[in-house]
Formats: C-alpha cells, structure tokens, sequence
C-alpha cells in the first residue's frame, strides 16, 4: 500500500491494547484503512473524536508517538486475469516473489447478492469419495465445512475433492496454516499441474492472528471477480476456520465486548454468515462453492463455532475414524448435505434416495447391535448380518481413500444388501428392489 | 420542519446521532452517506443523543454526516399486491432491484403504483364504519382482496360514496367517508401501518377451535395445529426444521402463506423462489406462489432488518385475516432475530441477561406470539393469523433462553431430536417430547371428532400412549437383554416402532407420502392400530421382529402408493393375509 500526497497523518496514540490503538482524528470514515507505525491497521470504532483501529498485526512495540496515516478508505484487492496461479498473503501482496497485479481495485467484504438473482444450484460436484457423492452429494454453488479433529487428515481430503472438482479455479484462502501445511496444499497444486488454475491467500501460524480476519474477504473477493465477471465455477478452500473464529473472539475481547457463548463475540453467527454466504450460483453460470475447514475440540459439535457453522453452512462433513476398520470415513450419522436433493435421483441414478437412506439405516442398526454387544447380551441373526455388512460398508464406500463413480457406488450398496440381507428387510420400493436386486431371493 | 442531526459515534451498525429537536423511540431516520441514503431505526434516546440501528453497511460513514428524522415509525406499505411478492425485511421489492448485488441504499416500492385492479364495491353510501370494515374489494389471483376503511381511522364514519365497480391504480380514491364532526376523508387502496403495533379492528378473539391441516402426519395427527394457533419447532442444525417447515408451507390449509426467512441461508430462499411458482395447490389449483409472500432477509443481509422482517411479515399477516382470510405464517428462524437483539443490546452496553441475551427477551418474544390468533370480524367473518416459528437452539440444547422463552409463548412445541435425524428418522419430530396443547382443548377434541372420526381423539392418544410404551420397552430390552424380557416387551417395541414407520416417518421428497389429507391419516391411524390390536403369538423374539418388519414393509408400501388405487388396494390385502395368518 502505498502512501498519497493528501493523506493526514496523526502522532499522538491515546490508547493502546493488544490488538487496537485509539487516537483523536477528524474526518475517518468507519471501515477505512489505516497504517500505525508502518503497521496496517482498520477503523473499528468511532466515538466522537476518538478513532480506535485494529492492528493487524498485532501492537506489540508500538509507541505513543507512532505515525499513523489514514488511506480514506477500506481494504481492497486489484482483480484481474493476473491474479491466477499467484500466491499472496492477507493483505493480497504477492509471497511468490512475482510482480504486483495489476488490474480493478476491489473494495472487499462487498455487498451481498440479491437473494431474487440468485439461481438454484443444481450442479453435481462428483468427488469420487462414496461418503460424500452417495450419502452427501455436493452441488455448486454449495457452502460446506469438514469438521474435523485436528489430528485428522482433513486439508489432504479437501486438496483432493479440490482437485477432482471440475471446476474453473480453485481459490485457497488459508488462516493459521502450519507452514508443513503450506507448503503441502502448493505441492500438490503443483503436482497436479493446476497452479495456473490456483489462488493462494494465506496466513501462516507463524504471522500474527488478528491478520486471517482479511482472508476470507480477500479469497472471496478474488472468488466474486471471476464467478460474476468471467462467469467462471469458482471453488473456495478456507481452512482452518475455527482459527478465523479464534482471531475474531481476540479482537472482540479487546474492544470490550461482552463475550456469549464459549468467550465467543455474541455477533458470531453473522461473522460466519458473511463469509459463507458467498456461495452462490449466479444467473449468468458463475458460481462460488466454498468448501471449509472447522477444526473440533474432540468431536464437540456443540461448541460455539461449529454449531453456529452447522447453521449457515448447508451441510457438513463430518471426519472420524472407524474403530472396527481403522479406516477414516465420513460419517453418515453426523454428516449432511443440505443441497443433495437437488442433484440425487436427477442427475444420478433412480435409486440413489432409497440405497442412500437404506445404507445408512443398516449401518445405524448395526451400531445398536454393538452397544448390544457391548453390554454383553446375545445378538440375534439380523443384529450379526448387520455388523458384518457395517464393516464392508465402512471399507467399501464410507472410508476417505475410495475413488468411484455414483454409479459404482450405487451398485456396490446394492451387493452389499444383497449379500446380507432379505429385501423386505430393506424397506425400499417394490420397483427399484425389482430392479436391482442383486441378492439370490 | 423534521429533526435533524448529525453523526457522533460509530460501533459497526449502531450510530449516535446528535440531534437538534425531538425524536421518537423506534424513529425511522436517515444518514446522509454522499448521494446515498441509509435507512436508521431509534433505539435509545439520551439527552440530545439518539442511538439508531442502522439496517445497512456502515462502511464509509464519518463522523458529522447528516441525519434526517422522518417523523414516524417502520411502516409496512399494505395494498393489493402483496401476494407473490419478495420483499427483504424492509418491504423493499427484491424483484425490482436492479443489478445482481444489493445495492446500499436503494430502497424499492413494495407496491406496483401503476397496476390497475378490478374494484367491486361492497359499501353502499350512508352505511355506517368503523377502522377495518369492508368498503369493496379487488382480485387478488384468486383471492378477494379486501379495500378496508384504513386501521389508523379512529372513530365513526359514514360512507359518503363508493367508487363504480371499474378499473383503479391503488393510489386512486375508491370511497369518500365522512368523520363524526362531518370532515370528509378520501380512502385509496392503499395504506401503511407500522410493523410493531398490531393491527386490531376486530370484534373479539375466541380461543381456536378448529385444527389447521399441514399434510404432516406426525403434526395433524399426533400433535395437531390449531387455526389461528401457534407454534415452534425447535432442533440443532440439520434435523430437518427448514423441510418440515417447506413442508408445512407447501401444503398448509390456508388462503394466504407468509414466509419471513429471517437471518437463514440465501439458498433456501432461492428453493422457494424456484419450486412455489411450479407447484400448484391441490385445494385451489392455482400456483402456490400466488397466495405466497416472502420476506426475506438472509444471514448475510444487514442484522438489524432482521427483527423488522418479523414484525413486517407479522403486518401483513394481520392485513389479510382482517379480510376474513386463513393467513399461516412461518419464521425461520427466530433465533436469529433474538442474536439481532443480543448484537445490538451488546454495542449498546446494556448488562445482559442469560447467554448475553438481553433481558426483556422474553417479554418482546411473547408479544410477538400473542398477535397470532383467530378472530370474530365486525361483520362476524373470522380470519386468523397461524404462526409457526422455528428456534435454532446454540449447541442443540433446548435449555437456552430462546428456546424456554417460546415455549412459554407458543401452545404446540416440535421438538425436532437428533438421534432421529442420525438414525434418517424423518421427519425427526420427536413423539414423546412433542405435544400440542389445544389437543386438550374440547372444543378442538370436538371439532376432530366431528369432522375426522368419533373416536379419533381416543385413538391418538391410544396410539401416544403404545408410542410411550414401545419406548420404555425398548429401554428394558436394552438394559436386560433381548433374552432377558418377556414377550410381551419385544411386542410393545415393535408396536412402537410400527406406528413410527407408518406414521411418524414421511418422506418429504416423494410425490404421494409428501402429504397425507386426513381421511387417509384416518384410515392409516386405524390400520395400525388395528395390527397393534390384533393378537398374535411368537416362539421368540426374532419371529416377533420378523413379523412385525413384514407389516412395516407392506404398510410403508401403501404410504407410497396413491390412496385406495389398485396398488394400494394390493398391498391392503397383503396386510390383511399377513395379519390373518399369522393369527
């Protein structure tokens, strides 16, 4: 960012927390950008003569003298063809040591589309992993978090949904990535050869917190320019954003805020909404679908971010790992995908619904049959069936590390019914038993 | 002249304005931002500082910036038209909005000015009126759409004439009243109200007593919605309150559905938008568009339209009863406007009450509620205002304040139960927790049996209390052991788990089991009890599951079948055999 003839420059800080400053300016407009001591810095408050902005990155060493110079207006990103196959960091600044980009500046955190000018989404996004296509299918124009427990795989499964997506760019808005990370995510880019397809915005673990507040935007706003301007199918990788939440909860808390559930600021939702919301199928064939990441603190779904997630988002994916297996899978229980019924039986096979409800209900039968177990009573044929089949179904089309087509799916669910169970035991319509049974009676 | 005044402070959507003269609590006001206008409502007033929410960005906005009072409260804008209409929580059209993105500060006509509509007059010269009594009406599709004397006329009137039946703008005078000092009034199509006074003009309000139908059969028959009633359905995200409540809106038994998306997801919204206009209501074959309103104010629009979109689709809903119509209104969610609430109790550094909400929480939601209801019109028509809302409790967990707070307000609770949705058990309403209080109203158990069967109150609870039963059986089954119960106990669970099969689950996503019309509930209701009363004898407990398994099977194959076809008929007669047999 650069500095501009007219801009007023202030030297007198009156306050100063860990994360704001507060000064007396005339003339700063809310949201407007600001440097403090060559630090970027965001108008958060006004009251009367008393400005208070945020420091990115973080006020440590920040005198009362500080030069602090106002830009006139909010944070903003150059759109152009220029920004494919580039890496930047939170504030859109290149990392890759490329050149600049050049092109329309954006203001970021834009205005929301018009719900009327919306568009059903009613594109299928096939993943090859039969725990998200079969039981969880993805559309375009979705928003979806994997929660996930942070010893789980889950920034590898989402760079291969990414990059088994047929989509026209794949934008990475990246908070609080371990540099292992990092460097993972821009390998496999590489590996694949998709980087002039990529966009990168990332914080790292290493770089201040309060900095991943702008990624979102920034990721989105890049997202918004090829989606509406290009008519172009956008997909969106945020992770981690319970980091984000945690980045959100820090600055609130210095402002004083009186903090709502789980020392979360009680403007939560909101936050969250403004992100995910994004998502969109546009009129003219663009589309925004933002796949993110919410870390769990040992599979707790109640806490404040990934209940407040849950609902925005149209679905989740829920990751654990198979005790009778070993396998990671996406759990049918907790997992969910709002917009699946929009594509299943539509743009997959007939029986998709019915297999898809049917699968699951077999593997929760089998789940009471262990507890059953468990508690050391008798199981009865159909309770042994079931655990028999849970297992095979948990290998063959739960677990992450399955590469399918829908249709395959369909009929290895249909083998698996077949070889374990009657068809009156199935509960699903006559017709599609006629059609596609394949057990002996 | 209008108050005036001039911005001081700034915390994200809430101002402080220094104002030169007098405002009002819950003024509407604007910020002067440039060419822009931003729309602003009065929430607190100290000394010659007024602090407004503002229902717009605030990005941009200095200190100094000029602010206008208007000198009148939120207003809804009520006129023919409404119906089929998208309106953000505002009223501002969202169809007419130009451009993809919404723009800040643009502000659209609810009403289209221009259109004629076809008047018929109903009040003759001399007739003596009061607020609210019909002077002539409209098609609205085909609905008529009432002209009423304006709610805000205090007072007697005298009709001094009536326009010809013929075509009229809204903005044209239909009728001339004269007041009781002899001044004349001029009364056009079209009048405003504001959103948080309710609309009154009604003779009494008798306690419902008749059963709204839904097509839902966990609602009407287990837990039945009275006209006129309320309700909420609380659950953790994706147990299924945004289907249920489609659902209920879909096939709902009233002239005129209000749909308020209040703070929700964008996308289903869009659902509405795209499925209603094709999908026709079976009552009336018409579009279910056409008797639809939406008020639609997203999770990522700004928050503090949130609450006005309640209050708004609330007016409307109060306009059309005073019409003598069944209005059903669904909220979802209002969670999110008690958050709205929380945001902005919170920038206004209110002490908060429980979870940070503030603590007239209650207070607000129960006055919400108590403007539902069905009431006796001056001309002895009833109308009513059915409101179901949704509650998003945080973390699923019903003892939070939004959720105990709508309990005391709405007299049916739909609790939607997470191990029901794991388990795919949809609609995950849950049978135990669930109750509806005007089941024990005797003029609805009069009503039911009246119009549905004679013993049809006696058989609910019958089937509630085997649902009860299954339940505890399967808890002692759980803990003892499938060996270590009797018979008797794997029977009962199996009863439960029949009447949970039939009746409670319902695909939402088929043609046929979407909605059942009460006589098949009637029938299926009957049916089943009649298995569950059937005798029968099992070696063990496996026999027992497979039997029932095989009724369950044949009876879900009715439910998708269309009533009493020959597929239908079929499979009731294998139901029939199995029964027999096995007797």
């Amino acid at each position: 960012m650069t500095t501009k003839a007219f801009q007023r420059i202030y030297t007198q800080l009156e306050a100063i927390t860990k994360a704001t400053v507060a000064l007396k300016a005339q003339g700063v407009s809310n949201d407007e950008l600001a440097t403090v001591d060559g630090r970027l810095a965001q108008v958060v408050k006004i009251k009367g003569d008393l400005v208070t902005l945020q420091v990115f990155s973080g006020t440590e060493g920040i005198p009362t003298d500080s030069e602090v110079i106002f830009f006139g207006e909010p944070p903003a990103l150059n759109v152009s063809e220029q920004l494919a196959g580039r890496f930047f960091n939170a504030y859109g600044d290149p990392i890759d040591n490329g050149p600049r980009v050049e092109g329309e500046k954006r203001y970021i955190g834009g205005p929301s589309v018009n719900p009327y000018r919306r568009k059903q989404p009613s594109q299928l996004i096939p993943t090859g992993i039969a725990g998200i296509d079969l039981n969880n299918t993805l559309v375009s124009g979705q928003k979806i978090p994997f929660f996930a427990n942070p010893d789980q795989p889950y920034n590898q499964v989402m760079a291969n949904v990414a990059l088994r997506a047929d989509v026209d760019k794949i934008i990475l808005g990246g908070m609080g990535l371990t540099n292992d990370d990092y460097l993972y995510f821009k390998q496999m880019f590489e590996n694949a050869g998709a980087l002039n397809k990529i966009i990168s915005f990332v914080n790292t673990t290493e770089q201040p917190p309060v900095e991943r507040l702008l990624i979102p935007d920034m990721a989105l706003t890049a997202a918004e320019y090829f989606a509406v301007d290009k008519n172009e199918k956008v997909l969106v990788l945020l992770t981690d954003m319970t980091l984000y939440a945690d980045a959100l909860s820090i600055v609130s808390n210095r402002m004083d805020q009186i903090p709502s559930k789980d020392s979360m600021p009680g403007s939560l939702y909101s936050d969250l909404a403004k992100i995910y919301e994004k998502a969109v199928q546009l009129p003219d064939g663009g589309s925004i679908t933002i796949i993110a990441v919410t870390t769990l603190n040992d599979g707790d779904i109640t806490h404040a971010i990934p209940d407040n997630t849950g609902y925005i988002t149209e679905g989740q994916l829920f990751l654990r790992t198979d005790s009778d297996t070993g396998k990671v899978i996406i759990d049918p229980f907790r997992s969910l995908s709002r917009l699946k019924q929009l594509v299943i039986g539509k743009q997959t096979r007939e029986d998709h619904g019915q297999v898809m409800n049917t699968g699951v209900r077999l593997f929760a039968d089998a789940a009471n049959a262990k507890t059953k177990l468990e508690n050391g009573f008798d199981l009865s044929d159909y309770d042994l069936r079931c655990l028999d089949y849970a297992k095979d179904y948990s290998t063959k089309l739960l677990a992450i590390d399955v590469n399918i087509k829908i249709d395959q799916m369909l009929d290895t669910a249909w083998e698996l019914f077949g070889k374990y169970f009657k068809p009156e035991e199935l509960s699903i319509k006559q017709n599609l038993v006629d059609k596609y049974w394949k057990g002996n009676n | 002249m209008n108050t005036t005044g001039k911005v001081t402070g700034i915390i994200a959507n809430l101002i402080t304005v220094e104002v030169n003269g007098p405002v009002a609590q819950n003024e509407i006001c604007y910020i002067k931002l440039g060419d822009t206008r931003l729309m602003a409502e009065v929430i607190k007033v100290n000394g010659k500082s007024a602090s407004v929410q503002v229902y717009e960005s605030t990005r941009g906005v200095k200190k100094g910036n000029d602010v206008e009072f208007m000198g009148h409260m939120l207003e809804a804008t009520l006129a023919p038209g409404l119906l089929s209409s998208n309106y953000d929580g505002l009223q501002n059209n969202l169809a007419t909005m130009t451009g993809v993105f919404l723009t800040k500060g643009e502000y659209t006509s609810p009403i289209d000015m221009e259109k004629q509509w076809e008047f018929t007059p109903i009040a003759k010269p001399g007739d003596k009126v009061v607020a609210a009594d019909w002077l002539g009406e409209v098609k609205e599709g085909w609905l008529p759409h009432k002209i009423m004397v304006p709610f805000n006329f205090k007072g007697d009137y005298t009709v001094k004439s009536v326009a010809k039946a013929g075509s009229y703008k809204v903005t044209e005078t239909i009728a001339v009243v004269t007041d009781e000092n002899g001044e004349e009034h001029n009364v056009t199509m079209i009048q405003k109200w504001p959103v948080k006074v309710a609309i009154g003009g009604y003779k009494e309000k008798p306690r419902p007593y008749k059963i709204m139908e839904t097509g839902v059969r966990c609602i009407d028959t287990l837990n039945p919605m009275a006209e006129g009633g309320t309700g909420f359905i609380p659950g953790p995200f994706g147990c299924g309150k945004t289907v249920l409540q489609h659902a209920i809106a879909k096939q709902g038994e009233a002239d005129v559905i209000i749909m308020a998306a209040c703070g929700e997801r964008a996308n289903e919204v869009v659902e509405i938008f795209a499925e209603f206009p094709e999908l026709i209501d079976a009552r009336t074959g018409r579009s279910l568009m056409e008797r639809t309103t939406i008020i639609c104010n997203t999770s990522n629009m700004p928050v503090a339209a949130r609450e006005a979109s309640v209050y708004t689709a609330m007016t409307i809903g109060e306009y059309y009863r005073a019409m003598g119509l069944k209005v059903l209104l669904l909220a979802d969610s209002t969670s999110r406007w008690a958050q709205a609430l929380r945001e902005m109790s919170n920038r206004m550094e209110e002490l908060p009450g429980a979870d940070a909400f503030p603590v007239d929480l209650p207070a607000i939601i129960s006055n919400f509620y108590a403007r539902a209801g069905i009431v006796t019109l001056n001309n002895g028509q009833t109308g009513s205002v059915t409101f179901i809302g949704t509650v998003s409790p945080a973390g699923g967990n019903l003892k939070e304040p939004v959720t105990e707070s709508t309990k005391k307000a709405a007299r049916c609770f739909y609790a939607l139960n997470q191990s029901r949705a794991d388990r795919k058990r949809y609609p995950a309403v849950d049978p135990i927790d669930s109750y509806s209080k005007y089941l024990d109203y005797p003029e609805i158990a009069e009503y039911l049996n009246k119009t549905v069967d004679s013993k049809w109150v006696e058989n609910v609870n019958k089937a509630k209390n085997l649902i009860l039963r299954g339940k505890e059986a399967y808890e002692q089954i759980n803990i003892l052991g499938d060996d270590g119960v009797p018979m008797e106990y794997h029977m009962r669970y199996w009863k439960s788990e029949l009447i949970d099969f039939i009746i409670l689950q319902q695909d939402a996503f088929d043609s046929i089991d979407c909605s059942t019309p009460m006589d098949r509930q009637e029938f299926m209701l009957k049916k089943v009890l009649e298995v569950c009363d059937t005798p029968v004898e099992f070696e063990n407990f496996e026999e027992c599951g497979a039997f029932y398994k095989n009724i369950i099977n044949i009876m879900r194959q009715m439910n998708y079948s269309v009533y009493k076809s020959a597929d239908f008929e079929k499979y009731l007669e294998q139901l029939n055999k199995a029964i027999n047999h096995d007797n």
